[in-house]
């Protein structure tokens, strides 16, 4: 958390339409083949009764960027209601800002040795906001519930059973040693039915209306079971706040007390009576090369690129030089998994890349297109230094923009691109989130990527037991991307949010969420 | 009466056009709903059966079709995120109409009795002043005095929250307050075009011979203005008025931007980003036959005004 000193040398204006950007990444299968040891977790029980009631008439308003596509947590698909959701459901466990995953619902776990079993121990007194008490009948309906929408990262789940009153297991048909980050999936009562009209979880918000695109309602649940992490204040509103360029007038009017994702032009424009916190948004984002189609099917052209661009003077341009520079598909808030040396496998090297152009056959350049979704300023400006910096070598880049659903088809779907720009965040806590798409038959792998090593390694990482040898195999992964110019990979893109000074207590997650429960009144 | 027989037929035959081009345009444009819903993790035979559960790969005349038979018996669908477009429709719907309403009330009482006035002391220091403003004012687009309008009331002199829209439902009168000042950028403009053709159209007729027949048989200038040229004047007005109220309701969506108010062209704008052509396809055939609807009105108050005209077109 620190105040943000501007240089001011950023001087255009932003639309801040971040909402789409977010795509999750969640991996399929698990084909690791045992765990040896057998986790347990627990909490630390908030025995202390001490309930810091700020309580007040306040009505703490959040501006969000566009309207929650769902208030049922199993279906609502956007990173933007994801992220929202947090404050009103749990999971068997849920994550930290730390990006540990912590018991919630569960009280502790255990992993069967071949990583195909968990047991899960209910939480004794967790109560749903409708004043009902959590059961393991209530586990057992929600999680086959998620397993009913079809969702993919819960395909391997075989069974979902209650083995006495306070213990759940759940079966896999593979082993699976990532599926702990899985079990975030939210906890509701057994006979819901109207989860769309009236969410019913145990988060420290509950649910009090939602009015279409206008805001969503909530108020602080009383009988919170974490009794630590309790909510501060009492009345919330998520107000959506369709058009970016209301964002800083709506936080001096008063209308709204934060705002999440700001553009450094719009922190610029504020006052001092607003906090801004900078973290990161936890993306990998980069030049996405479609590696199927020439130039770009040949490595040496892909090297030649990541030899011409540079990040550095990206972020300067973007951001005013916010934003932590990466050199693979791992942003640097995965702290196990990112490895900082890889930022260096190309330093910005003009020569070496008409060199490398050269023997690829192409000497004399070529020209390419590069589509980037309309909504989100930092794309389009990372986009224009990047052109410039490719003519340095002579090489022609264009910039296409379109709207974000046409890219969704276009590119996502049927890759038709030659090159994109765009962020990857990752949404579960694991590493195969944002790696299982580089492989080779995965069926997110948008960018043609294929190479025997990156599927071998990604491979035996999955089936990795042990913790640190997994992350070297993970790592292994990594650094094959870097070397085989898999894309351009350019950095973690800033975040900063605007919070009015009467508030504090604003925490970044490695994940999409909007901890509300952790904002209090300023001293 | 023919003739309104023979319009409201044009209007069924233009609606069908309108219709089928809404529905033709959603087909057109890239984004897929399936996609939207299930978002980019989804697997092809998730897709494949949300698409077939929606009714998406039948061929597309069955889908017009289907949609326009279930539209005119007043079904206008299930929008893919807000469950039926027609109670969201009912919702919302009242937050643009006080919109336009409120739009309309201050031109009518601004501009009529200002055109009158100019056009009476034409060449005063009043009117010279007020025509200047006219063309200067009438050169701003709205969202541009919405956003000088929030800049002014409502930052510097705090006359009101920018984006502190309170639901109709909750408080009424919160609710019109805050529409005064978005309502005021609609109105502006056409308070000034209004006032312009007021007072064109009162000056042309008083130079008129019946005017002076009228001043000769010892009307006073208020009578003969009241009883006599604004009867002619108003005319080319009400057409403009009629005209500006369908623009009204269509500039809100505009305006609805600038002030965050989450009324119908709120609705329009996001569900076009979402794909949701449901709620789209509903909004579109809705602000057509409202345009429709006051088109024929204006026709009708012609008559009342002019009963020459009736007779010119029967």
């Amino acid at each position: 958390m620190k105040k943000k000193v501007w240089s001011g040398n950023v001087a255009r204006r932003g639309l801040a339409a971040v909402c789409a950007l977010a795509m999750t990444a969640t991996m399929l299968t698990g084909c690791g083949k045992k765990k040896e040891d057998a986790s347990e977790g627990s909490s630390a029980q908030g025995t202390a009764a001490q309930t810091s009631s700020q309580d007040s008439d306040e009505v703490f308003t959040v501006g969000i960027p566009q309207d929650l596509d769902s208030l049922d947590p199993h279906i609502a698909q956007s990173a933007g209601t994801r992220e929202v959701l947090f404050n009103i459901f749990e999971g068997l466990v849920k994550p930290d800002e730390k990006g540990n995953m912590n018991p919630a619902i569960a009280s502790s776990y255990k992993i069967s040795e071949d990583a195909t079993e968990y047991t899960f121990t209910i939480r004794e007194n967790v109560l749903f906001h409708n004043g009902a008490t959590v059961t393991a009948d209530d586990v057992v309906a929600s999680l086959q519930r998620y397993k009913d929408t079809g969702a993919s990262i819960f395909e391997t789940v075989d069974a979902i059973e209650k083995v006495d009153d306070s213990t759940v297991k759940v079966t896999l048909s593979k082993p699976n040693t990532e599926f702990l980050s899985y079990c975030t999936v939210a906890i509701m009562p057994k006979d819901t039915t109207d989860a769309e009209t009236n969410p019913i979880g145990t988060g420290p918000y509950k649910f009090v209306s939602r009015t279409a695109l206008e805001n969503l309602v909530v108020e602080k649940f009383d009988e919170y079971w974490d009794v630590d992490n309790a909510a501060h204040i009492k009345n919330v509103v998520f107000k959506v706040e369709a058009n970016p360029d209301n964002i800083v007038a709506d936080l001096e009017g008063g209308s709204i007390d934060m705002y999440a994702r700001i553009t450094s032009d719009q922190a610029d424009q504020l006052s001092d009576s607003f906090e801004i916190y900078e973290g990161e948004m936890n993306l990998v984002q980069a030049l996405y090369v479609n590696n199927a189609v020439e130039p770009f099917d040949n490595e040496l052209v892909r090297q030649a690129l990541c030899y011409a661009i540079d990040p550095q003077e990206i972020m300067d341009f973007v951001s005013g030089g916010a934003g932590v520079e990466i050199g693979s598909a791992m942003f640097p808030s995965f702290d196990k998994y990112f490895d900082e040396s890889l930022n260096d496998t190309y330093n910005q090297d003009v020569d070496k890349a008409k060199e490398l152009l050269a023997q690829a056959g192409y000497p004399d350049g070529f020209t390419f297109t590069i589509k980037v979704p309309s909504n989100y300023t930092p794309h389009i400006d990372t986009a224009e230094v990047i052109v410039e910096q490719l003519e340095a070598i002579g090489v022609t880049a264009q910039i296409k923009k379109i709207e974000w659903n046409t890219w969704l088809e276009d590119v996502y779907n049927n890759k038709d691109y030659e090159a994109t720009i765009v962020g990857f965040d990752a949404s579960t806590l694991n590493a195969s989130s944002l790696l299982y798409r580089y492989t080779s038959d995965a069926h997110n792998n948008m960018f043609n990527y294929s190479n025997a090593d990156y599927d071998k390694a990604f491979a035996t990482a999955q089936a990795t037991v042990d913790e640190a040898e997994q992350i070297k195999y993970y790592k292994e992964c990594e650094k094959i991307l870097s070397q085989t110019a898999a894309a351009v990979y350019i950095q973690d893109l800033p975040s900063f949010v605007a919070l009015n000074s009467k508030y504090t207590g604003y925490t970044f997650y490695p994940l999409y969420v909007q901890d509300i429960a952790k904002i209090k009144l300023a001293e | 009466m023919k003739y309104i027989l023979k319009k409201a037929s044009m209007m069924v035959l233009t609606l069908i056009a309108v219709s089928i081009l809404v529905f033709l345009a959603f087909n057109l444009i890239p984004g897929d709903p399936a996609t939207r819903i299930l978002g980019t993790e989804a697997t092809e035979s998730q897709l494949q059966l949300l698409r077939q559960e929606m009714g998406l790969n039948d061929p597309i005349y069955v889908r017009y079709l289907r949609w326009i038979w279930n539209f005119i018996r007043g079904d206008l669908g299930e929008s893919y995120s807000y469950g039926s477009v027609s109670a969201l429709i009912l919702d919302k719907i009242p937050i643009t109409i006080w919109l336009a309403i409120m739009a309309f009330f201050l031109m009518f009482v601004i501009s009529i009795p200002l055109g009158i006035f100019t056009a009476r002391h034409e060449g005063g220091v009043i009117d010279k002043i007020v025509v200047v403003l006219d063309q200067v004012i009438m050169a701003i687009p709205p969202f541009f005095s919405g956003i000088i309008i929030t800049l002014v009331f409502g930052l510097t002199l705090q006359l009101f929250v920018p984006g502190g829209f309170v639901s109709y439902k909750i408080d009424f009168w919160g609710f019109i307050g805050y529409l005064v000042f978005p309502a005021i950028a609609i109105a502006l403009p056409k308070i000034t075009m209004c006032v312009k053709l007021l007072r064109g159209s009162v000056i042309e007729e008083i130079s008129k011979d019946y005017t002076r027949t009228a001043y000769s048989r010892g009307n006073t200038t208020r009578g003969v203005l009241y009883r006599h040229v604004l009867k002619n004047a108003m005319i080319p007005v009400i057409t403009f008025m009629g005209m500006a109220l369908a623009d009204m309701v269509s500039g809100s969506i505009v305006i609805e931007q600038v002030f965050n108010i989450p009324g119908i062209g709120r609705m329009l704008l996001s569900s076009i980003n979402n794909r949701d052509y449901p709620v789209v396809e509903a909004i579109i055939m809705g602000i057509a036959i409202l345009v429709m609807v006051v088109n024929l009105i204006v026709d009708i108050i012609y008559r009342l005004v002019d009963p020459r005209i009736e007779a010119i077109n029967d």
